[in-house]
């Protein structure tokens, strides 16, 4: 009798496609993405000329040395600046931090002083991390010169920020009693954090400022190329000069610290699960 | 510590009342079970006498003031004297029993000690003694999350023997405990506090436990007392009043029929509390 039960959200579905694809298309062509340009015969050629400069890649005994060199300092660059910023870090989360709040443990009536005083550290995360390491880095290498050092500044602060963020969101989504415990039975807030909130929180994280390690290695090749040291410094150089060959060697060192660093972080993770 | 409520009411976060209009007085050294129906306000009233939740309205004085007019040091001074176990232990599931139990003396020891003892525990011999009465000895330096549920729920309780409070709270220490262990356990608890003198205040799903360890009984309905009284004088017919919607059986842990202890000198020495409501 009746005509066949049709799926009640089918209309919804079609609408909310359409709806997406409508708002996707003037992004598309704000961005002046066309993938036919990548095909186009001129450009193809141009590309290929391009990417033909980069062979035979470049092997000499004294340019690898300079490989190697570049690549340990953006190593160092990247560990330097990522071990800096969990040190600005961990203090600036575990000052924002709710969970580790006395005055919230009843809540006590003084507990807006302590919403007062975490609202402008707030802000200097958020500042921190929404200037660009890239911009850091400018700022820094008219301070300290060109080289490493100003890398290792404009990560070691973006990152706090990030991180810091981040972190504070990781303490907060945890079991947080724990840490009320601790301050329920007289402990301050660094025996919160230690005994309540960190034995929680460490794989992830471990898990996450690796990660962050990760990508400060690859900033820092960015970074170099507006002065701030490691092999990004060297590759702004060798394309400078259109030194295909020089770049190409680079770009398979740098292929490899990244590979080098993602198995050590999976490495980690595995140690701490 | 002797503890004095009045009128109390606490009015928890969503806008329940769990407590209202709380009437109680406990001198030093009492021991006294809270009993009630799920939701009566028994963990709420445990809270509220370990200074973690602070009452809306009425009167709270432990050691005869009022723990919420306090400074902030001369707070977390009180909170280190009193001792809460919880329903839900909460221990961090990667820590080592040892730090587990160590950690109920951090509001005595002082910042340094604390975390000192993170690198070397401060006082293993005292942790692995609480341990011990709780039959945990050899699992010292196990991770909690290896333990299972009753295992770790006496981890809790070791935590706050170890602690030595002035004000023994326990909420439903027992809970997940077999009925041997369990009456052990409440056994311990009691020796702890007859031995140095303390109040011990404990909720219980048990009523058999709360009759047979327990001096004096508060029958907790609504948040508010519904009797009040030494063993000896709850009837049946209270009992199955104060679990009249939950279920018409009294909830026992053991097997026998519900004992009272003799009418000692204890009992008759208080005489009638007058009943409450
Ligand atoms: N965090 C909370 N926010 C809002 N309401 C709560 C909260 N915790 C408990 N309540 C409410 O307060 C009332 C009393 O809760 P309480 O935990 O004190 O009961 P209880 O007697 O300990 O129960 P149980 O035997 O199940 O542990 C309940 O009705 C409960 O729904
Ligand atoms: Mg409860």
């Amino acid at each position: 009798m009746t005509a066949v039960q049709r799926d009640p959200v089918l209309v919804a579905r079609v609408m909310l496609t359409v709806a997406g694809l409508a708002l996707l298309w003037p992004a598309i062509e704000l961005a002046e993405f066309d993938p036919r340009q990548l095909f186009a015969a001129g450009n193809l050629q141009t590309m290929g000329r391009f990417l033909s400069t980069f062979f035979p890649m470049a092997l000499g005994a004294d340019f690898l040395g300079l490989v190697l060199r570049s690549t340990l300092e953006t190593l160092a660059l990247a560990t330097a600046g990522t071990a800096l910023a969990i040190v600005l870090a961990l203090p600036l989360a575990m000052a924002v931090s709710e969970s580790l709040s006395i005055s919230r443990v009843g809540p006590a009536r003084r507990v807006w002083v302590g919403r007062l005083l975490r609202a402008p550290l707030r802000a200097l995360l958020i500042f921190m991390r929404s200037i660009p390491e890239i911009v850091w880095a400018l700022l820094f290498v008219r301070a300290v010169g060109l080289g490493p050092a100003a890398g290792v500044l404009a990560i070691a602060i973006n990152y706090a920020g990030m991180l810091g963020k981040v972190y504070f969101e990781i303490f907060e989504a945890g079991d947080t009693r724990p840490a009320r415990a601790v301050l329920e039975t007289g402990g301050g807030r660094v025996h919160a954090f230690f005994y309540g909130v960190l034995p929680v929180a460490l794989p992830e994280l471990v898990s996450y400022s690796v990660y962050r390690w990760e990508c400060a290695i690859r900033a820092s090749v960015v970074m170099g190329f507006v002065g701030a040291g490691g092999l990004g410094q060297q590759m702004e150089l060798s394309m400078r000069m259109l030194e295909g060959g020089e770049v190409s060697t680079m770009l398979v060192a740098f292929f490899a610290l990244v590979m080098l660093a993602d198995a050590l972080s999976a490495l980690l993770r595995k140690a701490l699960t | 510590m002797n503890l004095t409520l009045e009128a109390l009411h606490l009015v928890l976060p969503g806008g329940h009342r769990a407590l209202a209009g709380m009437l109680l007085d406990v001198s030093r050294g009492e021991r006294i079970a809270v009993i009630g129906p799920s939701g009566a306000g028994k963990t709420s009233l445990l809270r509220v006498l370990g200074t973690a939740l602070r009452p809306s309205s009425g009167k709270l004085a432990i050691s005869g003031v009022d723990p919420w007019s306090l400074p902030a040091g001369a707070l977390r001074h009180l909170r280190s004297r009193i001792g809460l176990i919880h329903q839900a232990p909460p221990l961090p599931p990667r820590q080592r029993l040892v730090t587990a139990v160590l950690a109920g003396r951090l509001g005595a020891w002082g910042f340094v000690k604390g975390l000192a003892s993170l690198a070397y525990p401060a006082d293993i011999d005292g942790a692995r003694a609480a341990l011990a009465r709780l039959d945990l000895a050899d699992r010292l330096f196990d991770r909690c999350d290896r333990l299972s549920g009753g295992q770790l729920q006496r981890v809790g309780v070791a935590r706050v023997l170890y602690q030595k409070p002035d004000l023994l709270l326990a909420d439903e220490p027992v809970s997940s405990l077999d009925p041997q262990l369990a009456d052990q356990t409440v056994g311990e608890l009691h020796r702890e506090a007859r031995a140095r003198g303390v109040t011990l205040v404990a909720s219980l799903h048990a009523v058999d436990l709360a009759l047979k360890w327990f001096p004096r009984v508060v029958g907790l309905r609504d948040g508010a007392v519904a009797f009040d009284r030494p063993p000896v004088r709850v009837t049946d017919a209270m009992l199955r009043d104060l679990y009249a919607t939950e279920t018409p059986v009294i909830p026992v842990q053991g097997v026998e029929p519900l004992q009272r202890p003799e009418p000692g000198p204890r009992a008759t020495r208080r005489g009638a509390p007058p009943l409450c409501r």
